[in-house]
């Protein structure tokens, strides 16, 4: 197979371009997501494709209709998403940085997510929220986090974290198509890096993990960045002889929690990496699940690998200290098979 | 202005000051953010710098500001130490924050600096919440919060000035506008023909004034600090400008076309004062010494700041809460 090399952030590009081909009611908004708004006639147009570039040509080929640069108003775009999607669009919103979701939550929490419940399943919301996240980028405690629990805390809402240029690209396609409201999030410090990406449009189902390598000793269920470091650490364990397997789930709701409890019945062992804050967190989750329904596996005590319960710290010794880097992982992996 | 007080020379030379303090420490910041020498985003605040200077010579060191992503100027203009400054930009634990914000989030209480915050207009309510606790401490400080023109789209904008009315409270709400919220141009986002007249919708009084000009900055704000502090409630003031910087360090700016730029330039605040000042009967040589001090004064934080100490790992988990049971790790 000829390799078609392609950085995440182009793989979500394409995605949108096909998904925005095929169907017409498919459009984009956000802030800069064109960029030069005011400036088309001096060479403004797709000026940014928001802050990573990431939707960079897409209004030059569809044109300022189907990709809307909105004011800094979140609360209302949000909303305008739900109410366009209620009535025959799919909207792709973009929520610049996680960390804004305080303006934009209300809409997500307590109307994209409620309103086909609440109205007795007579109505949907095929909208996607898609949103960066993610430290290393020493962007201190309002620009670094990766809020994945308050999405995922939330029925109604789906939520997918791709790791693999190929994922982000055919579980985008899926959340476009998808009837739901979903959360794509998209690890900033992950844009660029490149992996075989199909040219055909090629759906990825929510709810199917992805084995990313495969041990007997102990699993590690990474959660995006997470699942990088943790198949660095995995690399530098095999040299000391522990194999270790590495998870993706990939979706959060729905959760492929079959692959991972059979995981566990395999190696017996345990641990979740997460960049995020450890309380009420995807890892606190996913580790709740296992000790409730895959108990009789473990050998021991599951571990989570996290940040700290604190902000986004500025400084690199700060930072550095705060992330789950795979030499922590390393350590704690250790420790946990008595190695 | 109706009889505005004439700046004197001492407060013409302390505003010239500030502004060249603050051009001179962004395009340091500048060289650093090329050279990849400072960590993270920093935001630089070129062309703006007759607002913070014109606005804050009309506060005391007890009123307050809060500021945004965009707060040098502001930080500068309140008096926070340069070297606290530039260390904080270089993470250092001698920094404003003691590495913990960085550029986006330069802080200091001792001189009424109540913070920088990175969403947008996320000051404004909190610049409020602090007029309305001198209010009601009896105290006749007032509040500043500093925005863009981008920020007026925020509902917080909108909720802080009708709760400021009301309150009656001693704030001042300061849009800069210059021209552009990142890459999204003036005239296409604000739909009234100026910012200013959005107070209306609050009964509030709207102020325009030129942004290029520290002497109609400060004259502007201190009306409206002197009606602030006798009861009289809160304005918002709207300052024009240009935003010749990035939006972030590393934006290349192509939406901003070159005549545009060009045009702004020509007014630019520092050379707007130089050409002034024969007229109000400055000094050229003080204000070339001026000049001179403010660079050195820059050179020597930075270079200081370079040498301070990191922050050690474990000072991550300093200053989460005030106090608090059970550890964080
Ligand atoms: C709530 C929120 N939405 C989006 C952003 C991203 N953002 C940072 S600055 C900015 C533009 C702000 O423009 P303006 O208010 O004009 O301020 P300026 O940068 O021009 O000083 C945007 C959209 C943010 N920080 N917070
Ligand atoms: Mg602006």
């Amino acid at each position: 197979m000829s390799e078609r090399l392609l950085t995440i952030r182009d793989a979500i590009n394409e995605a949108l371009v096909q998904a925005m081909e095929a169907d017409p009611t498919v459009f984009l908004m956000g802030e800069d997501v064109a960029g030069g708004a005011g400036r088309d006639d001096r060479g403004g147009l797709d000026a940014w494709g928001g802050p990573f570039g990431v939707t960079r040509g897409l209004a030059t080929r569809f044109g300022r209709e189907r990709v809307l640069d909105t004011t800094i108003a979140e609360a209302g775009f949000f909303g305008a998403a739900v109410g366009a999607a209620m009535t025959g669009m799919r909207p792709v919103v973009e929520l610049m940085y996680v960390d804004f979701a305080g303006v934009a939550y209300d809409q997500m929490l307590n109307q994209a997510a409620k309103v086909r419940y609440m109205f007795g399943g007579t109505q949907k919301v095929p909208m996607v929220m898609r949103t960066v996240v993610g430290g290393g980028f020493r962007a201190a405690a309002e620009h670094s986090q990766t809020l994945y629990s308050i999405f995922a805390h939330i029925p109604g809402l789906k939520t997918v974290a791709p790791t693999t240029a190929a994922d982000a690209k055919g579980l985008l396609l899926t959340a476009i198509a998808d009837d739901d409201p979903v959360v794509f999030f998209e690890h900033k410090r992950m844009y660029m890096q490149k992996s075989h990406v199909p040219e055909a449009p090629e759906p990825i189902p929510f709810g199917v993990a992805a084995v990313r390598r495969e041990g007997t000793d102990l699993t590690i269920v990474g959660v995006q960045r997470g699942v990088q470091f943790a198949l660095e650490a995995a690399e530098a364990l095999a040299g000391e002889d522990i194999s270790v397997e590495v998870i993706d789930p990939r979706t959060y709701t729905p959760l492929d929690k079959g692959t991972i409890l059979a995981s566990v019945a395999k190696t017996g062992r345990l641990m979740i990496v997460d960049e995020s804050y450890p309380r009420a967190s995807l890892a606190t989750d996913l580790a709740a699940i296992v000790a409730d329904e895959g108990f009789e596996s473990l050998k021991g005590p599951i571990r989570r690998v996290t940040a700290p319960h604190t902000p986004v710290p500025f400084s690199p010794p700060l930072e550095d200290a705060y992330l789950p880097l795979p030499g922590r992982i390393v350590a704690e992996v250790k420790r946990l098979l008595g190695a | 202005m109706p009889d505005a007080p004439t700046p004197t020379h001492d407060q013409l030379y302390a505003m010239y000051r500030s502004m060249v303090t603050m051009r001179r420490f962004d395009a340091v910041v500048t060289e650093l953010a090329e050279a990849d020498r400072i960590p993270g985003y920093a935001h630089t605040y070129t062309g703006s710098e007759a607002i913070a200077a014109g606005v804050c010579a009309a506060l005391r060191p007890s009123d307050w500001i809060a500021s945004t992503y965009r707060n040098h100027g502001h930080a500068i203009g309140k008096g926070v130490a340069l070297r606290a400054m530039a260390a904080e930009l270089h993470g250092r634990r001698t920094g404003t924050a003691k590495g913990k914000g960085g550029s986006m989030h330069i802080s200091d209480f001792g001189v009424g600096m109540l913070g920088a915050f990175g969403i947008v207009a996320a000051g404004m309510p909190i610049a409020l919440g602090a007029a309305l606790s001198m209010k009601m401490q009896g105290r006749d400080e007032v509040a500043v919060a500093f925005f863009g023109d981008g920020a007026v789209h925020q509902g917080v904008f909108h909720e802080a000035m009708g709760l400021a009315k009301l309150w009656n409270a001693p704030v001042l709400f300061v849009c800069e506008n210059n021209q552009y919220a990142e890459a999204t141009a003036l005239d296409y986002h604000l739909h009234t023909e100026t910012v200013a007249n959005m107070a209306a919708g609050y009964a509030l009084p709207g102020v325009r004034a030129d942004g290029m000009d520290v002497v109609a900055v400060y004259q502007a704000t201190l009306e409206a600090v002197a009606r602030a502090r006798a009861g009289g409630g809160a304005t918002l003031l709207e300052f024009v400008s240009y935003r010749f910087s990035g939006q972030y360090e590393g934006d290349k700016q192509t939406y901003q076309p070159a005549d545009e730029r060009a045009a702004w330039w020509a007014r630019e605040p520092l050379t707007a004062f130089e050409q002034a000042a024969a007229e109000r009967g400055l000094d050229a040589a003080r204000l070339e010494r001026i000049r001179a001090d403010a660079d050195a004064e820059v050179a020597a934080a930075f270079a200081a700041a370079e040498q301070d100490p990191w922050p050690e790992p474990d000072e991550l988990y300093d200053d989460v809460y005030v106090s608090y049971e059970g550890g964080l790790r």
